[in-house]
């Protein structure tokens, strides 16, 4: 069991707002690690904490096991960790294999003669892919004719194809009609089973669950509970995200009073 | 998975060869230069006729060469209004140097392209550092630069347009290079149009074929996905909007070489030429889509029809009713064109 990412009790305060506190969990390869919350719960802080983009104001983040300050996503990316972000980080009007080396593109020739090496990057991009399941006839198609679980898978094989150990997935699912949200999940378990850590980020318990091996749930910022999968069952997890009195006390609310139903006129 | 891969097999239908050339943004473009080509062409008879030839392809030349850089800077999501009046401006700094203050023209020819990318750099970090847009940022310097060519060179010269170039000492060394006149098969060929033609080749090979080119694409397609990659948009866009500019003080030059005067009012009423012929190119006016060629293309229609009109001896504001409908229907193609290619932003 090789640890590639955890934080130790972090927190972040912007100001005088503490947007979390005391969160602890780690990343471990070939594992899905669930972060589950509602909206406001932390989570987007938590990601921005695991990518470099902030630093925490308390607790510790370790890479493989080492305290270490990412201070900048580069700092992450180059520590291995990946964020494909909900907007996906793509340009839906280039095709495939551009999207795929954006940013890091393979390069030929000499001095001003040096040029894209599109022979090698689409065919690269095209395995790539392959790998995930996504079999493309036509790598040239611009990538905003894919559909949404396969724009996902791409931006998850470009992460692996650049040498990501960790990848962390920010509400990957969200945006997604259920048959394609099930096509993404399956995309996770695929890289979950190539040996990566992922992290995988959600308000969906049923989303979760079937894939995820840890399950750390926030609310109002703090943690109500970091279970291992034999922990915990599904029902267990939608009533502690939910809050179980929350929960009940809606269901009053919304329960028909007797003889509240409008009568039918002829 | 086997439900995935069928979806995808109904998708790949259309994407055969011919589907692929029906997708290239210079298409539309390059049917439509064909067709007036041959209707100018059967009606009338000078524009066949190796002086014709050599007119409209003088004339496409000094607006394919800003179409071109223009349209890089359109795909990289920016727009530069005043880089028409910056020929006139950059024509009239030479001029006014050697003729006025028998400044070396050669020192001159560089200081000119010196301010040009000084314009070009402020606009980009003005409209960058501020966020507004550059189409506002570029309107103003359009202002400023053709209020500053009439006034400055009226307060200097006393005239509004350059005289006695041809008396410059040095003038024959750049006339070589800018405003000579090659004889190709019996036709004469203005050097403008072989700038034209390296211009649109070395931006094809940009845009196509290095790095920098999928930088201005994704910079122009969705500038926050390009920053999360880590390309260095400011510094991309910086270069668009110096290029820009650059290629309009090679057109300055073009002019002020070819004809040998400059006027103070050279450029105006041509802020939006270059735009049209990118558009009609195939370039989108919301960036990210488009082709160097095909902005190339866009200026032969604009030259051909603008002296195709003159030939065919009709009224020339035809011109800009007939541009007018030419962009139009340009605007709507490449709304579809981005329809098919899924672009649901």
């Amino acid at each position: 069991m090789t640890e590639i990412l955890s934080v130790v009790n972090v927190g972040k305060s912007y100001g005088t707002v503490l947007a979390i506190r005391g969160i602890s969990a780690e990343v471990v390869a070939g594992e899905v690690l669930c972060i589950l919350g509602d909206n406001g719960a932390g989570k987007s802080t938590l990601i921005k904490i695991l990518s470099g983009v902030h630093v925490p104001s308390e607790g510790t983040v370790k890479v493989n096991g080492v305290t270490t300050i990412l201070s900048s996503p580069r700092d992450a990316l180059d520590a291995g960790i990946a964020t494909v972000y909900q907007d996906l980080a793509v340009v839906p009007l280039m095709p495939v294999w551009r999207n795929f080396f954006l940013g890091s593109e393979l390069r030929k020739g000499f001095g001003i003669f040096k040029r894209l090496d599109a022979a090698s990057m689409r065919s690269i991009a095209k395995q790539q892919l392959g790998d995930m399941g996504i079999s493309l006839r036509d790598v040239e198609q611009p990538i905003g004719t894919l559909s949404g679980g396969e724009r996902q898978a791409v931006a998850i094989a470009r992460a692996v194809y650049f040498g990501a150990k960790a990848i962390i997935l920010d509400e990957p699912t969200s945006a997604l009609g259920v048959k394609q949200a099930s096509v993404v999940l399956k995309y996770i378990a695929k890289a979950r089973d190539s040996g990566l850590g992922v992290v995988f980020i959600t308000h969906n318990p049923n989303h979760a669950y079937p894939v995820g091996d840890k399950f750390l749930l926030l609310k109002l910022g703090a943690s109500i509970g970091y279970f291992d999968k034999s922990e915990l069952t599904i029902e267990k997890m939608t009533k502690l995200m939910a809050g179980a009195d929350e929960m009940s006390t809606l269901a009053n609310e919304l329960e028909r009073k007797p003889g509240t139903r409008p009568s039918r006129k002829s | 998975m086997t439900t995935v891969s069928i979806q995808k097999d109904d998708r790949q239908i259309m994407s055969g060869r011919f589907a692929r050339i029906l997708r290239r943004p210079e298409v539309g473009a390059a049917v439509a230069a064909l067709l007036i080509f041959t209707y100018f062409s059967s009606t009338t008879t000078a524009f066949l006729s190796t002086a014709g030839v050599s007119t409209w392809l003088y004339s496409s030349s000094l607006f394919g060469v800003l179409a071109v850089a223009g349209a890089l800077l359109m795909i990289g999501g920016e727009f530069d209004l005043s880089v028409g009046a910056m020929t006139g401006a950059t024509g009239l700094i030479v001029g006014i140097m050697t003729t006025e203050y028998g400044i070396n023209i050669w020192l001159s020819i560089i200081l000119a392209l010196s301010f040009a990318l000084s314009i070009g750099a402020a606009n980009a970090y003005i409209s960058m550092k501020t966020g507004v847009p550059s189409f506002i940022v570029t309107l103003a310097a359009l202002f400023i630069l053709q209020g500053a060519n009439l006034a400055i060179t009226k307060l200097l010269t006393g005239t509004v347009s350059i005289q006695g170039m041809p008396d410059v000492t040095g003038y024959e060394s750049a006339k070589a290079i800018f405003g000579s006149t090659l004889n190709f098969g019996g036709m004469d060929i203005k050097i403008s149009i072989v700038w034209w033609l390296a211009v649109t080749v070395v931006a094809s090979w940009v845009l196509l074929r290095t790095r920098t080119g999928n930088w201005i694409f994704g910079v122009g397609g969705a500038f926050t996905s390009a920053r999360q990659v880590g390309i260095p948009v400011v510094k991309v866009r910086m270069g668009l909007f110096m290029a820009t500019s650059a290629a309009g003080w090679l057109v300055g030059m073009l002019q002020l070489f070819g004809v040998s005067t400059v006027q103070a009012t050279t450029g105006l009423g041509q802020e939006f030429s270059y735009v049209i012929c990118a558009v009609v190119g195939g370039c989108l006016l919301t960036g990210g889509y488009g082709s160097a060629i095909g902005a190339a293309v866009g200026a032969l229609i604009y030259g051909m029809t603008l002296q195709g009109i003159v030939f065919a001896q009709w009224d020339n504001n035809w011109l800009k009713l007939f541009l007018g409908v030419l962009l139009l229907l340009a605007v709507l193609v490449n709304l579809y064109v981005r329809r098919r290619a899924g672009d649901r932003s």
